[in-house]
């Protein structure tokens, strides 16, 4: 028996995908993947139309997409994440059908239940052997762990492989188990190693971003949950990379070793693992060739999919056994609602991605924001999608003072109590409005575009296209 | 309370708006090296309204205008007295002379505000004394290293030996005269290291406390100009072990086997007041 076929497109075939039916993609080769746009492009030559494309995010890489969209090839699309090029076009309303944004526990989470069936999942793989064993660790094309693509591979009707790394049976090393593939592509290359992987992300200079990062690390410290068998954590932008080092610092000083360190991984959280500030990582999503190469070699750095990371309906899921969390916010509304959806003119730029699971599972949540980017407050009446509820969000920082949400009464006593700069996020809104003015409110238009799912799986707000 | 003085270039809107965000206990709004002569106008419309419209609450305002020596000092002032900054730091101080004529100007204008005089060549130096009790605006004395190292016409050491004779000279001047004073930046912003040790020698030599240009040694300064937990229970020992002696009628009282005289008893009034200032109290930190 071979399960290897000679092309995407004898795979497409062999997996009798018609109209109308739904197929899947993750995300783990980010801005460099050249699967997505490689099967996309096979299928409409084959003539199959009035698909639902559920890719775990989009990058812009995937622009593609929307010429299939525009031919009607593509007619339902659901992603946790969308990047602000291909987003652009669906607030601009492309599509009839509103997009389906989901978070990435949601995802597997409603593949599982079959409330978004996947009829065929198509699994880049940046190392695979003939009967469908894969692993992200290896190959040209490595990017880690391959956390989002389990779900895919566990409940699709058919599963097709794709690799540029086709090793000798079996490989041991696997992720993904033979027994859910149906199918394996050899192809020349399933992405650009450039767009991959990011190299190491720098730790921000900038000063604003340097006091947060420490007013973050203090809030911690305070919360009373630094202590041994802390788990944390972290996105890879500049502030929350410096919070992660500050963080280090105080762990290191008083001897405490967290129990594990969660998510998207970078080099920075692989760091914190060899200084023993954390026992294990567990990593749905290597970051930069650092974490690959840590989840590769290092016992103690373990993948896991995105089912254990944050499914909300499973037995249980690692976030709910989240210490603090640190996320990052477009903006933030008076009742700490969060948007990290659309940028201020409305358009979408990003989704929740493990935002809403992580902020609903951890102890503490934590936002990280300046006050203002540009001229605009990031605290606001209302924001423009709710993409996190305010009632999962504990603290917001900011450079101008640090506000609790009256709901955690407990933490701010403890957070006056360490001196650190409590401010109310009403006032937070005046003092930033006395330096940046009010904006004007941005015109929205009358046609709903994306639809947001919370992760229980209910309508938790929608996005409407912008007027150009 | 001044541990730490930021310099802010007075160019720099994103500066500004954050400057009292940044720890430091004073800011220093920079009209003089930081702009270029053609933004000189721009920059002082700039600081003005910042000074106008900004919330600096717990933190002070202090704008380094540009020297008498130059046609902007007196448009300087003009426009920025009125918007009330804490102090004026006056540039290139080389003699009494230069705070009399600012001293005059700015009386002149109905300014009441302080001067912090800015030492930083030779001669400057050399008149440190005179210059630090020229007139009751004056308020403190601060050591510019960069300038007056290339007018000793020697290299700039992370060391510092070649300003030790100034740093001296300026606290002995600056004490003399009753005013503060404050020491030099440290100038290599990425070494975490040496602004510690710099900042721990101006503190042991008697500076009040020490200026940065980097956000990213604030924090290091406050930390070594702070008194230590420690320093703290000792100064309110000393008050009691005084207090008791008080009550009991006697002349001196030793603690610890040390006798408590009147600079040990001034040095703890000092040290408590910096620590209310702080929010430390006893046996807490």
């Amino acid at each position: 028996m071979s399960k290897l076929v000679k092309s995407i497109r004898e795979a497409v075939e062999l997996c009798a995908l018609k109209d109308g039916m739904s197929v899947s993609f993750h995300h783990h080769l980010r801005n460099g993947d050249y699967v997505l746009n490689m099967v996309m492009e096979e299928i409409a030559a084959a003539g199959v139309k009035d698909l639902t494309v559920n890719a775990s995010s989009l990058f812009d890489a995937h622009a593609p997409l929307l010429e299939h969209i525009e031919n009607q090839v593509v007619t339902g699309l659901s992603a946790d994440y969308i990047a602000a090029g291909v987003g652009r076009a669906l607030s601009q309303g492309i599509m009839d059908k509103p997009v389906q944004f989901r978070t990435h526990g949601g995802r597997p989470n409603d593949i599982r239940l079959g409330r978004t069936p996947i009829d065929v999942a198509f699994i880049a793989a940046p190392t695979a052997d003939p009967m469908g064993n894969c692993s992200g660790k290896y190959g040209k094309s490595a990017c880690g762990s391959l956390g989002y693509a389990f779900a895919d591979a566990m409940f699709a009707k058919k599963v097709v492989v794709i690799t540029d790394n086709l090793v000798d049976y079996p490989l041991a090393d696997y992720s993904i188990s033979e027994n859910f593939v149906d199918y394996v592509v050899s192809v020349d290359a399933i992405g650009d190693p450039k767009g991959i992987v990011s190299g190491t992300t720098r730790i921000t200079r900038d000063p604003v971003g340097l006091v947060m990062a420490s007013h973050a690390a203090r809030v911690i410290e305070a919360s009373g949950l630094l202590k041994e068998g802390f788990s944390f954590q972290t996105g890879a932008g500049g502030a929350s990379l410096a919070a992660a080092k500050f963080l280090k610092e105080i762990m290191l000083k008083k001897g405490i070793q967290g129990s594990f360190g969660l998510g998207g991984i970078t080099a920075y959280m692989v760091d914190m693992l060899r200084a023993g500030c954390f026992r294990t990582l567990l990593d749905v999503q290597c970051f930069d060739l650092d974490a690959v190469k840590s989840l590769r070699e290092d016992p103690r750095h373990r993948e896991i999919s995105a089912l254990q990371y944050a499914a909300p309906t499973g037995r249980s899921a690692v976030v709910d056994s989240l210490d603090v969390v640190i996320l990052g916010a477009t903006e933030i509304d008076t009742d700490f609602n969060v948007n990290v959806h659309t940028d201020s003119n409305g358009y979408i730029m990003g989704g929740s991605g493990g935002h809403s699971d992580t902020a609903a599972g951890a102890k503490l949540s934590m936002i990280i924001a300046p006050m203002f980017r540009a001229r605009l407050p990031i605290v606001t009446d209302r924001v423009k999608c709710i993409s996190t509820p305010g009632q999962d969000i504990d603290v917001l920082v900011t450079q101008g003072g640090i506000a609790v949400n009256p709901r955690r009464q407990d933490l701010r006593e403890k957070l006056a109590a360490a001196g650190l700069p409590l401010v109310d996020i009403a006032e937070l809104k005046e003092k930033t409005e006395r330096i940046t003015g009010k904006p004007a409110p941005c015109p929205k238009g009358d046609r709903v575009v994306a639809e947001v799912i919370g992760r229980n799986g209910d309508l938790q707000d929608v996005i409407y296209n912008v007027k150009e | 309370m001044r541990r730490s003085m930021l310099f802010l270039p007075g160019n720099n809107p994103n500066m500004l708006i954050n400057g009292n965000c940044l720890g430091s206990d004073a800011v220093i709004f920079d009209l003089e090296d930081a702009v270029a002569p053609d933004q000189k106008d721009a920059a002082r419309i700039l600081v003005r309204n910042t000074l106008k419209y900004m919330d600096f609450r717990g933190c002070e305002r202090i704008v380094r205008i540009n020297s008498i020596g130059t046609p902007y000092w007196k448009e300087d002032l003009k426009a920025l007295l009125p918007y009330k900054p804490d102090l004026i730091l006056l540039p290139k101080t080389e003699s009494a002379q230069d705070i009399l004529t600012i001293d005059a100007y700015m009386t002149e204008l109905g300014s009441e505000t302080g001067v912090m005089a800015l030492i930083e060549t030779a001669l400057g130096v050399e008149n440190a004394f005179l210059i630090a009790s020229a007139a009751p605006r004056l308020k403190a004395l601060f050591l510019g290293a960069e300038d007056l190292t290339a007018d000793l016409r020697c290299k700039r050491t992370k060391e510092g030996r070649e300003i030790e004779y100034a740093r001296h000279r300026l606290v002995v001047a600056a004490r003399a005269a009753g005013v503060d004073v404050y020491d030099t930046p440290f100038t290599d912003v990425n070494d975490d290291e040496g602004i510690e040790v710099d900042a721990a020698l101006a503190k042991a030599l008697g500076f009040t406390g020490k200026a940065s240009i980097s956000p990213r040694h604030v924090e290091v300064i406050n930390s070594v100009f702070s008194p230590t937990q420690k320093d703290v229970d000792y100064a309110y020992e000393v008050m009691e072990a005084i207090a008791l002696a008080k009550e009991q009628g006697k002349g001196a009282i030793s603690l610890h086997g040390k006798m408590i005289d009147a600079p040990i008893v001034n040095r703890a009034q000092q040290t408590i007041a910096t620590a209310e200032a702080l929010g430390m109290r006893r046996g807490e930190f």
